[in-house]
């Protein structure tokens, strides 16, 4: 656990983050090898007491993903599939991946799930976690001895 | 305050690579496929975060280019820690093999895929020469 730079907090609350990213991180079949990072690619932002996790799902709609959490741990689950109206294709160029995905992101604290928002614009998805009360920081008092 | 970010590297496009433009946002390019039936050629092209109105496809003979600039997100009251897409605009070039018939392309964006289709001008549509026994 490096001290990294985060002096208002002490130390990396990303550090857990990113040695989970690369165990629980899976990609099912149907990826090409060139797409050698993980799916979907994911954004987060840290708020005061809430977390927001954005991920760029394009050609994907709202039945084809699942969110789910538990504790402090949030699951992307989905499948993308080739969207062929036309039958038989000669396909000249393929550089999107298709196939079922799965990522799971170790958040900060553990958060509310009664208090999740989840929106899904243009292909990205926006999600915002509230913090759990229980898990908020109490303030200790010193009392004068 | 310092923060580590990491923003794992997107394609720049190869088009805008020795352009600098006013809005000094970064450029990728979109991620597309490209399938060709018998009567048209469909390009999907990949621009999350880009709303319909913010693209923009011109064809100009037969040099086709995307454009696509995407709607900033605002996140105020937060902090970006960890980054693994940037926030930026989408541009790609493609010359086209066959002639298109540019009145019927039709172009529609969903969930942030831009499906175009251009169908074959009537004359390059293949034609089978029969051989004659002499």
């Amino acid at each position: 656990m490096a001290l990294s730079e985060f002096p208002r907090l002490g130390f990396d609350p990303f550090v857990e983050l990113r040695r989970m990213q690369t165990e629980m991180s899976r990609l099912f079949s149907g990826f090409s090898a060139t797409t050698a990072r993980d799916f979907p690619p994911i954004n987060i932002l840290l708020g005061e007491n809430s977390v927001a996790v954005t991920a760029e799902l394009p050609g994907v709609t709202r039945d084809d993903v699942t969110i789910s959490l538990q504790e402090d741990v949030l699951t992307l689950e989905g499948k993308r599939e080739p969207k062929v109206q036309e039958g038989n294709v000669n396909w000249q160029r393929r550089e999107r991946a298709y196939g079922t995905f799965s990522r799971a992101v170790q958040l900060p604290f553990r958060v509310d799930p009664d208090k999740v928002q989840a929106r899904f614009n243009n292909g990205v998805l926006e999600i915002e976690l509230q913090r759990l009360e229980a898990d908020r920081p109490k303030k200790i008092e010193i009392r004068a001895a | 305050m310092a923060q580590e970010v990491r923003t794992v590297d997107q394609r720049t496009s190869p088009a805008t690579e020795n352009r600098e433009r006013t809005p000094n946002r970064p450029v990728f390019a979109p991620p597309s496929d490209i399938y060709e039936t018998k009567d048209s050629i469909v390009v999907l092209a990949e621009m999350p975060g880009v709303a319909p109105d913010g693209v923009d496809i011109t064809l100009e003979r037969r040099v086709l280019t995307i454009r696509g600039r995407s709607t900033a997100s605002e996140h105020t009251g937060y902090q970006r820690v960890y980054n693994e897409f940037a926030d930026g605009d989408y541009e790609r070039v493609f010359t086209l093999s066959e002639n298109i018939d540019r009145d019927r392309i039709e172009a529609t964006l969903k969930d942030g895929v831009l499906r175009l289709v251009l169908p074959k001008a009537e004359t390059a549509k293949a034609r089978k020469i029969e051989l004659k026994a002499s």
